[in-house]
């Protein structure tokens, strides 16, 4: 099993992240080479520590009277594809829900244990766990009636103008992309590695933690974690990148 | 609580063979020079040294300085010549000190 | 940024490069570091550093001066008669000059070494290496780094 999945991963490093033809990049592209070296070799990537880490508290228990996650999962590999198919919709709470707020779920509802806060290491290890099963795999959100709603609610935050310097995302990742801000190249802006290990944090972080900088750096609010708000975003994110591989866990930058 | 480590190296190897080890371990390696919230640099805490024994022999060390990146990596390599096992011990600030071992098979 | 308006993008060029003196705070006691020639004369000693044989890989343009991969290879048979005992890598503009110093020997099969390095800004490295027999080689590499764009402060 893992021969074949490094022989699909030599083929997919070998190749884009998106198919001929398809004008979208990965922000993989716009990263030097030593870069992508981190990103491509799972005995040089800084995320698999966090991965490593993830594959401990799957097989653990939280406490006495709670199952761990193998306990109802099985081996982590039964999770292939669940990432790639995130933000879903959640029945119970009549909403869509992104990857780390599913996984707090499961921590509240099947462990009766209290929710990570964002960002948490653990968190992390898990949301990293969870993700590489999915590594290579086309994002593919369900085509869910309900969501689409979120999902166009999404692509309205992604083109609105936010903060006092009064940007949207869509003006740099969309009509800049290419370009470069101080320096730095402007990618795309899909989302197919988080959770990443970010050059610049030195450090694990998801997806919200990465818009959060965004967001402040255009002097707006940030949305909250796990927020209605923040998912749709996510959600548009996900159909944006439809049909591109996953990279989780990505190095970037 | 052990900091968590990656190693990577070839479990069996050819006698007389140069075999690449690769290894990581999750530090901060706070340099000192880096403000806190408050403005004021974060006290120092980093590892200070790195060795790898093969069969009780040091076949690569190193002195590390707070230029090296968090969560350290080397890469480096020896010259697989017996079956045992390699040792990798990492020392640091704050009397920082970890042991991992690994075995490695000869052929 | 190929249009938008010029006080938007002063005001981001300002952000970035106010919050880019934040990264570094000297702490006020130390003194200014010895230049890199002087740490370079002292590894060499009375041997004369020649500039072949060693190689430093690094980008020449980083994408984060938080983490930059570098490999030093030297020319080397690595045999007991004939081989590297130690690699130094010394910067010219961090807070301070050393980076590492490693050592190897006929057991190393190879003198190729690898790590992540931290670069506050664009400088020379110098990578050295002393053989057995006592003689000094070297190489020095130019790199550029440029800073985030936008910064955000310590994970809360």
């Amino acid at each position: 099993m893992r021969r074949a999945r490094a022989a699909v991963l030599a083929l997919l490093a070998a190749s884009a992240w998106a198919a001929p033809g398809d004008a979208r990049r990965s922000g993989f592209e716009d990263m030097g080479a030593s870069t992508q070296a981190m990103q491509r070799e799972d005995a040089m990537n800084p995320a698999m520590l966090w991965a490593a880490e993830g594959e401990q508290l799957w097989g653990r228990a939280p406490s006495a009277s709670s199952r761990s996650c193998a306990g109802c999962h099985g081996e982590p590999a039964a999770l292939r594809g669940v990432a790639a198919r995130y933000p879903a919709w959640d029945e119970a709470l009549a909403r869509p829900v992104d990857l780390n707020t599913r996984i707090n779920l499961c921590r509240q509802r099947h462990q009766g244990q209290p929710a990570w806060p964002a960002e948490h290491e653990q968190l992390l290890s898990l949301e990293t766990l969870v993700g590489l099963q999915s590594r290579g795999m086309p994002v593919a959100p369900r085509p869910d009636p309900r969501m689409a709603p979120h999902a166009a609610r999404g692509e309205a935050l992604f083109r609105q103008r936010m903060g006092q310097l009064e940007l949207s995302c869509a003006q740099c990742h969309e009509e800049r992309a290419g370009g470069r801000l101080a320096g730095s190249p402007i990618p795309q802006g899909h989302a197919t590695g988080y959770p990443i290990y970010r050059l610049e944090w030195q450090g694990m972080g998801s997806l919200w933690r990465r818009v959060r900088g965004c967001m402040a750096g255009v002097r707006a609010e940030p949305f909250a974690a796990g927020s209605v708000e923040f998912t749709q975003l996510e959600a548009y994110l996900a159909n944006r990148a439809a049909g591109m591989a996953v990279e989780t866990p990505g190095v970037r930058p | 609580m052990a900091a968590r480590t990656l190693i990577q190296f070839p479990a069996t190897a050819r006698r007389g063979e140069v075999v690449q080890v690769r290894v990581t371990i999750a530090h901060p390696m706070e340099s000192g020079f880096r403000p806190g919230m408050d403005g004021r640099p974060l006290p120092r805490d980093i590892l200070r040294r790195f060795a790898c024994r093969y069969n009780g022999e040091t076949v690569f060390s190193a002195e590390l300085h707070p230029a090296i990146a968090a969560n350290p990596y080397f890469a480096f390599h020896l010259v697989a010549d017996q079956g045992g096992t390699l040792e990798f011990e990492w020392q640091g600030d704050h009397g920082f000190a970890q042991v991992e071992r690994r075995p490695i098979q000869v052929a | 940024m190929a249009s938008g308006s010029t006080p938007r993008r002063r005001l981001l060029l300002q952000a970035g490069a106010a919050a880019a003196a934040q990264v570094l705070v000297r702490p006020a006691a130390a003194q200014e570091p010895p230049a890199l020639a002087a740490l370079v004369a002292q590894f060499a000693g009375p041997q004369k550093v020649r500039e072949e044989r060693v190689k430093l890989e690094i980008a020449q343009l980083v994408d984060n001066g938080n983490v930059v991969p570098m490999r030093v290879t030297v020319d080397s048979p690595m045999t007991a008669d004939d081989h590297v005992t130690e690699i130094a890598v010394y910067n010219e503009k961090n807070p301070q000059r050393e980076v590492a110093r490693f050592q190897v020997g006929p057991r190393s099969g190879k003198a190729d070494v690898s790590t992540r390095i931290r670069l506050a800004t664009s400088q020379q490295l110098v990578a050295l290496a002393r053989m057995n027999d006592g003689t000094v080689w070297a190489h020095k590499v130019d790199v550029i780094v440029v800073l985030a764009a936008c910064i955000e402060e310590a994970k809360p």
